[in-house]
């Protein structure tokens, strides 16, 4: 191989780069627009929930429960209605994510004892929201209960704990439970599956269609200097795209960054061969930059989306596709992100996600080199 | 005209289906995509590794350890020793939640006081661990009030009857078993279509822009009108099968429900398509080759997807980004979907979503068209 073709090469690709602004454009926006896309849109922190209340019983008693759900940030009580037909309509047309209904016999109830009933209708199209939301007024309710209970004991003599049991939670890494902290650290995968596969599979099946490749191949420049030519001005590219989305995440979002950035560069470098190398062996196999492009998205993009525990967690997947999820390069890289960035874990204790990244690099590199030198031949 | 019409049509789906690779791409990947997502995205948590340490040792405290153990939502793996133990395990990420009961607990609980209970989640991922802590809580909070009840009713059964109590009762509608996928497929099938649509609506045109063909065509007797309308009209007959492939898929493999009009359906998915198509031809219109094409198509279509609330509530989002939700096509067409899948809602409710899709797509092939007229001369 020699060092001064290899140049060119690269030199060559960097021109053709600089000269297509658009291209050039979304490397260099990119990173930044994935990031602030998925920090601000994606949240799964739930507040001001439009809820519905129809208060059958208009009671002193059955409006101090309700204003309990007023105070909540959780909650936003949005209407009181006079019947149901208002309350199904509201949860039909998606202007109420809940009900709640007090019986008419609540404050009846209270004085007299004995169990009393309140509804919560919850839009559960969305599962997750209604599952928050359940958790949050059953709490409510809950609180209200014991209160009502202590109350009523201890006018008849009996003192009574109203929580007996204080659950003292900690959430660790993540304190605060930040999306944004959970979200973005895994970005990084998907803005490197977007420059490695997606933009160099497509600028190399373009040599292709236009017959550039063929010309390319009649001067002396070998096959593995092609090659490297153009995926180094990429991985370059790529590497300050790593830079730039971590320095998004750490100074714009505060996403935490505990651990060492070593370990962040030398896990990126390899992620990024990995992806590069599969661009590059789309390209080879696939025909047209359409196709190209579309397989480059399906093999990369959406296993570093679905698969790689970014947003769904692993361990929660049926068992076949958690066997599938090892091998998904992506899979490694996100479990070192995320550690890297909110648990600040030993570069040490991540060997066993460093590991079968490099293998993944090394063998999806070999296996490029190979599909290319055989389509030359 | 309309023989005009017929013979670029035909031309258009020959062209379309003549090559294996872009067959496939027209049924695989969606498929692929429908059945990984249609098993990987949930929000759902269930056997949540779990560890326990217990100082107390007391028939309450097992008690306690025994109701996490009989969910479903936690799995409780080793009883530990020590604190130290746990937080190492939560460290590696062997274990997502820890529960420790110190000493004291039993006699706390017998004395009437509160009694502590410590949790420490793993955050990394804040959603997981929001809903685990919620149905720690939830556990916690039902063992504390059966005791209570027990308490009352051994130490003043006369008063055990009358103590009133609230209990709330709750009615996820629409998906009452908060199953994930029902929330996530209808959402699928309209990303699935953004994606497909536009990009091959706006490499269709590009492609021939690129080759040098759109020239010929032009200086056929047909009219850029009609060019338009055949170009477009087999891509919007392909996008409508795709719908019913991707729909089938979901309501056959995965039994998601439909509950509404088939009719109100289709409307959605016309008026969504001919948005579609306004954007792919749009993009067409500013790209002069077909990697640009692309790169501005996944600059639309990463937008379009996140700020849809195609898996994360508009609600949570920052006001601004809410506003800009509203120029997503997917959007409505996503209330749409989730509306006659599950809701079964029908026109008198989804009218508003019908006239903005109706709306935009008119404003956009519009625009397109003026655009495409143009971007001859």
């Amino acid at each position: 191989m020699s060092w001064r073709r290899l140049w060119v090469m690269a030199r060559k690709e960097v021109v053709q780069i600089l000269r297509d602004p658009r291209s050039l454009a979304i490397v260099i926006v990119m990173p930044a627009i994935l990031v602030i896309l998925f920090g601000y849109g994606v949240s799964l922190d739930l507040k001001g929930l439009p809820v519905y209340v129809y208060d059958q019983d208009g009671s002193q008693q059955s409006q101090d429960l309700l204003k309990r759900f007023q105070s909540s940030e959780y909650f936003h009580v949005a209407r009181v209605v006079k019947n149901y037909r208002e309350l199904t309509r509201a949860l039909d047309d998606g202007s109420a994510k809940m009900g709640i209904v007090m019986p008419w016999d609540f404050s009846e109830k209270l004085g007299a004892g004995g169990p009393i009933q309140i509804q919560a209708l919850v839009d559960a199209t969305d599962d997750n929201s209604a599952n928050v939301l359940m958790g949050y007024t059953q709490g409510v309710v809950q609180e209200y209960s014991s209160e009502v209970q202590a109350e009523f004991l201890r006018h008849r003599g009996m003192a009574m704990q109203t929580a007996p049991i204080g659950v003292e939670t900690r959430t660790w890494y993540n304190e605060d439970l930040e999306s944004s902290a959970f979200i973005i650290p895994g970005v990084l995968a998907l803005v490197m599956s977007v420059i490695g596969a997606f933009l160099t599979s497509l600028t190399i099946a373009r040599e292709w269609e236009r017959g550039t490749m063929e010309q390319l191949i009649s001067t002396p420049v070998s096959a593995s200097e092609i090659m490297f030519g153009k995926l180094v001005p990429y991985f370059v590219l790529g590497m300050g795209d790593t830079i730039v989305s971590a320095l998004i995440a750490i100074y714009w979002f505060k996403v935490p960054f505990r651990g060492s950035f070593l370990a962040l560069l030398a896990s990126s470098a390899m992620f990024l061969v990995v992806v590069l190398a599969m661009g590059f062996f789309i390209s080879v196999l696939a025909k047209g930059q359409f196709a190209a492009s579309q397989i480059a998205l399906l093999t990369t993009f959406l296993p570093a989306f679905l698969l790689s525990g970014f947003l769904f967690s692993i361990d929660q997947m049926p068992t076949v596709l958690q066997w599938i999820t090892h091998i998904v390069p992506a899979r490694y890289y996100v479990s070192v992100l995320k550690r890297i960035f909110l648990k600040g874990t030993p570069t040490a204790v991540l060997y066993g996600d460093l590991v079968p990244l490099a293998i993944f690099a090394v063998l999806l590199a070999v296996l490029a080199t190979r599909s290319f030198h055989k389509r030359l031949a | 005209m309309l023989a005009r019409m017929k013979q670029m049509m035909i031309k258009e789906v020959i062209q379309v289906l003549r090559d294996k690779r872009t067959r496939f791409i027209l049924i695989g990947p969606p498929i692929i995509q429908m059945l990984v997502f249609g098993y990987a995205a949930t929000f759902e948590i269930r056997h949540v590794a779990t560890v326990v340490v217990d100082y107390d040792h007391s028939q309450e405290s097992r008690d306690l350890i025994s109701r996490f153990t009989s969910s479903p939502y936690f799995a409780v793996q080793r009883q530990l020793n020590n604190a130290a133990e746990l937080s190492n395990l939560i460290d590696d990420g062997q274990a997502t939640v820890g529960l420790q009961i110190n000493a004291g607990f039993a006699q706390a609980l017998r004395k009437g006081h509160a009694a502590p209970l410590q949790v420490i989640v793993d955050a990394t991922n804040s959603n997981s661990a929001l809903i685990a802590a919620g149905y720690i809580t939830q556990i916690a909070g039902g063992y504390a009030e059966e005791y209570q009840q027990d308490r009352i009713s051994r130490t003043a059964p006369q008063l055990a009857q009358v103590v009133p109590s609230i209990e709330l009762e709750q009615r996820p509608w629409y998906n009452p078993n908060l199953s994930s996928r029902w929330f996530f497929i209808p959402g699928i099938i309209g990303s699935l279509t953004v994606v497909l649509v536009i990009t091959l609506t706006a490499f269709g045109v590009v492609r021939e822009r690129e080759i040098g063909t759109l020239e010929q065509i032009m200086v056929t007797p047909i009219r850029p009108a009609e060019f338009i309308l055949s170009k477009t009209l087999p891509f919007f007959v392909i996008g409508l099968f795709d719908v019913s492939l991707i729909a089938a898929v979901g309501s056959f493999w995965f039994q998601v429900p439909f509950r509404g009009h088939f009719s109100v359906l289709l409307l959605g998915s016309v008026l969504f398509l001919v948005c579609m198509l306004g954007v792919g031809l749009l993009i067409s219109t500013v790209s002069s080759t077909q990697q640009q094409a692309m790169v501005t198509a996944f600059f639309f279509i990463m937008p379009t997807i996140v700020f849809s609330g195609f898996g994360f509530p508009i609600s949570t989002m920052p006001q601004w980004l809410q506003y800009m939700t509203y120029a997503s096509p997917l959007r409505y067409f996503l209330v749409v979907l989730r509306g006659t899948y599950l809701k079964g809602v029908g026109l008198d409710i989804l009218w508003p979503q019908m006239a903005a899709m109706a709306g935009l797509g008119v404003g956009l092939l519009t625009i397109a068209i003026l655009r495409f007229h143009k971007s001859l001369d």
